[in-house]
């Protein structure tokens, strides 16, 4: 048993692998191919409690923490990111801030069917002229007659169109500020934008390189009116919410990631036993056993590095370089783990329906989403004084 | 609300390479164990007798310290008790002296209900369960495919070679049952927390009230003479066509009654 997990992390991380290998894994190619999320796997993983992993029983939660949340994303990854995705989105920018910042009111409304899968909402940051700089921000919510008046467009927004999409949380310029020193800054603010109300419209979905099973879609406001306590968190507090938001779903992307070169090592080891070529096991030649050995030594520091993360996380320390340093490495991992995989697999791992293939596909995006490792690699030179 | 008790023994992986020690002639427990898939399936059905109309699941086990961790996995899908019969003198106990054991340990308690798989994937006597049904005296429905209980009353389809029959019994009763009798659930996370906090009785041969004398492999009444590995695969025969293929695959199938 790993001495890092406890006996009840140890039996959920077992769990979970259980049921990705059995559940989850035989849809996915299917999945894939028809860029659709398996909603029946969506609605058993609710029934399995995972959505609601990291939140309070009080609030229909089962009582864990953001590192068993992580263990669950990680397990899920080794065979198919999408669904890891589509959990970590689903807490993270769905949940999370509404149990975080949410009034009494926003919470009842909101969390009993969140946190059992019922239903999903999206965290609506990026947008065509603000992705890494979210201060660039140019959609707006005006407060006018009691109702916040909501337009612009958002981009690239997970579990947004889904049948059970809820509503999105949009990041918004709500006015300006003036600084002490007399500089004018816009006012951030987050607005929750329920899915129906009139001028949100969720446009077709993406055709994506990867992670094609999960829903994504640009969302556009026009006009949009919603009730004035569909303010969330305060006024102005916009912009610190999501980066704490971001932070913590770095740790949960460099888990998947982790996930994902863990799957790609399995899938290998697997292959290099059974292959036979020139009349032996690929595996007997030490390129091959010495290229796979390289890649558990990744999964295997990726993961101190989630665990780390995600421990300083829960225990109230700071954590923001440490989640950074995960989701660098943790990325770089998936990624040259995809593709040793896919050429140990040969013209096979070109093929879409092997896991691999699609592991070489869906691990891109790790080193783009949740901030680019650019954006990594500037909080750690940060850290160091070295602010460029 | 009835009582309901479910047997469970963890076994050697099925994925996994399985081997008998040449030395005791006995399964090897060292390698990976899981709790036997029919027994997770025999949780189920309690689980859903319970679900139906109110009652109280017992899981049960007889084996080594790791043998907990079956009691363990049907406490975290949502059984409410555990029972672990264990001590070193147990060991090596044939079928006859497992169905003793269990029936010691759940005689008195006043169980409505005894759940078992038709037969475990390591040992397959498929015995134990109707020996153990003999013992407490109870009512006996074997190879069950599905299962309801009501008005004190169990029923259920049992399988035959050619089809099945329906069969029913009053409680207080034992079933054993097959592959198709459910899918078992998964636990969730506040299921495992909630499984280490529910009760598991610990029973050796003293609280059994069984004579060391009449326990363990030394004492058993079958003995295993020998044991050995099933002999390879061999390569199957090839049949070159040279205009007379067809008579001889046809012979072939003939001669092994398939035709
Ligand atoms: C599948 C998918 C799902 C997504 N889901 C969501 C979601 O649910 N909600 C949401 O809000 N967003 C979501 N995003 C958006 C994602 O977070 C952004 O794409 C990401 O932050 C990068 O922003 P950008 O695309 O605008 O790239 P840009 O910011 O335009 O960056 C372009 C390039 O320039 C580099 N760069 C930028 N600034 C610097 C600098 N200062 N120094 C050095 N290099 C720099 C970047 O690293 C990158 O390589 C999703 C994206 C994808 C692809």
């Amino acid at each position: 048993m790993n001495p890092q997990l406890s006996e009840d992390e140890h039996d959920l991380s077992a769990m979970v692998r259980d049921f990705a290998d059995t559940v989850v894994a035989p849809r996915s190619y299917e999945a894939d191919t028809r860029h659709e999320l398996p909603m029946d796997v969506v609605a058993q993983m609710g029934d399995l409690g995972l959505f609601g992993l990291p939140f309070p029983e009080e609030v229909g939660g089962q009582g864990g923490d953001y590192f068993s949340l992580c263990l669950a994303i990680e397990a899920l990854a080794r065979v198919d990111q999408s669904i890891a995705i589509t959990l970590e989105a689903a807490i993270g920018l769905g949940a999370m801030p509404i149990f975080r910042y949410g009034t009494e009111e926003q919470k009842d409304t909101w969390l009993p069917d969140l946190v059992t899968g019922r239903a999903l909402a999206g965290f609506g940051l990026t947008e065509a002229e603000a992705g890494s700089d979210a201060g660039a921000t140019r959609t707006t919510a005006v407060l006018d007659d009691g109702e916040w008046l909501v337009n612009g467009s958002k981009q690239f927004i997970t579990n947004s169109g889904t049948p059970i999409s809820r509503f999105i949380s949009v990041a918004a310029v709500t006015g300006e500020r003036t600084r002490a020193d007399g500089t004018v800054t816009k006012e951030l603010s987050t607005i929750i934008v329920p899915h129906g109300t009139q001028g949100f419209t969720v446009e077709p979905a993406y055709d994506k390189v990867g992670w094609r099973a999960s829903d994504t879609h640009p969302l556009t406001f026009e006009d949009v009116r919603v009730p004035e306590a569909n303010l969330l968190g305060e006024r102005g507090r916009g912009f610190a919410n999501f980066l704490r938001t971001l932070d913590e779903g770095r740790i949960a992307v460099a888990a998947l990631a982790t996930g994902a070169a863990e799957g790609c090592v399995e899938e290998s080891v697997k292959y290099a036993k059974s292959r036979n070529v020139f009349g032996v096991p690929i595996g007997r030649h030490q390129f091959i056993a010495f290229t796979i050995a390289q890649m558990q030594a990744r999964v295997h520091t990726s993961r101190l590095a989630w665990y780390d993360a995600a421990r300083r996380c829960d225990a109230g320390l700071s954590f923001k370089t440490e989640a950074a340093i995960a989701k660098l490495v943790a990325s770089d991992a998936a990624m040259r783990n995809a593709r040793d995989a896919t050429q140990i697999f040969g013209g096979y791992g070109f093929m879409n329906e092997s896991l691999v293939a699609r592991q070489y596909r869906d691990s891109k995006i790790l080193e783009i989403g949740e901030g680019t490792n650019e954006v990594q690699l500037m909080i750690i030179a940060r850290s160091l004084g070295l602010d460029g | 609300m009835i009582k309901i008790a479910v047997l469970v023994k963890e076994v050697p992986d099925t994925w996994s390479d399985r081997r008998i020690d040449p030395g005791t002639k006995r399964v090897d427990r060292d390698g990976d164990v899981v709790i036997d898939e029919i027994n997770e399936k025999a949780v189920e059905a309690a689980l859903q007798v319970k679900e139906s109309g109110g009652g109280e699941v017992t899981a049960v086990t007889m084996g080594p310290k790791n043998a907990l961790d079956a009691v363990r996995k049907a406490l975290a899908m949502g059984a409410d008790a555990g029972i672990h019969i264990i001590d070193e003198a147990l060991g090596g106990s044939d079928a006859l002296q497992t169905s003793a054991a269990l029936a010691a340990a759940l005689g008195s308690r006043g169980f409505d209900l005894v759940i078992a798989g038709n037969e475990s994937t390591d040992g397959r006597t498929a015995a134990v369960p109707a020996m153990l049904a003999e013992r407490l005296g109870l009512s006996q429905a074997t190879f069950l495919r599905t299962l309801t209980v009501k008005d004190g009353t169990v029923t259920g389809e049992r399988m035959t070679d050619d089809g099945h029959v329906e069969v029913r019994a009053s409680l207080p009763a034992l079933v054993s049952v097959t592959e198709q009798i459910a899918e078992a659930r998964f636990p969730n996370f506040k299921g495992i927390m909630a499984a280490k906090k529910k009760p598991v009785e610990t029973l050796g041969l003293a609280e059994l009230g069984i004579a060391a004398g009449d326990a363990g492999g030394a004492n058993s009444w079958s003995v295993v003479e020998t044991v050995a590995a099933k002999p390879p695969r061999e390569g199957g025969t090839i049949i070159k066509d040279d205009g007379t293929a067809g008579q001889k695959l046809a012979d072939y199938l003939a001669s092994a009654k398939l035709i």
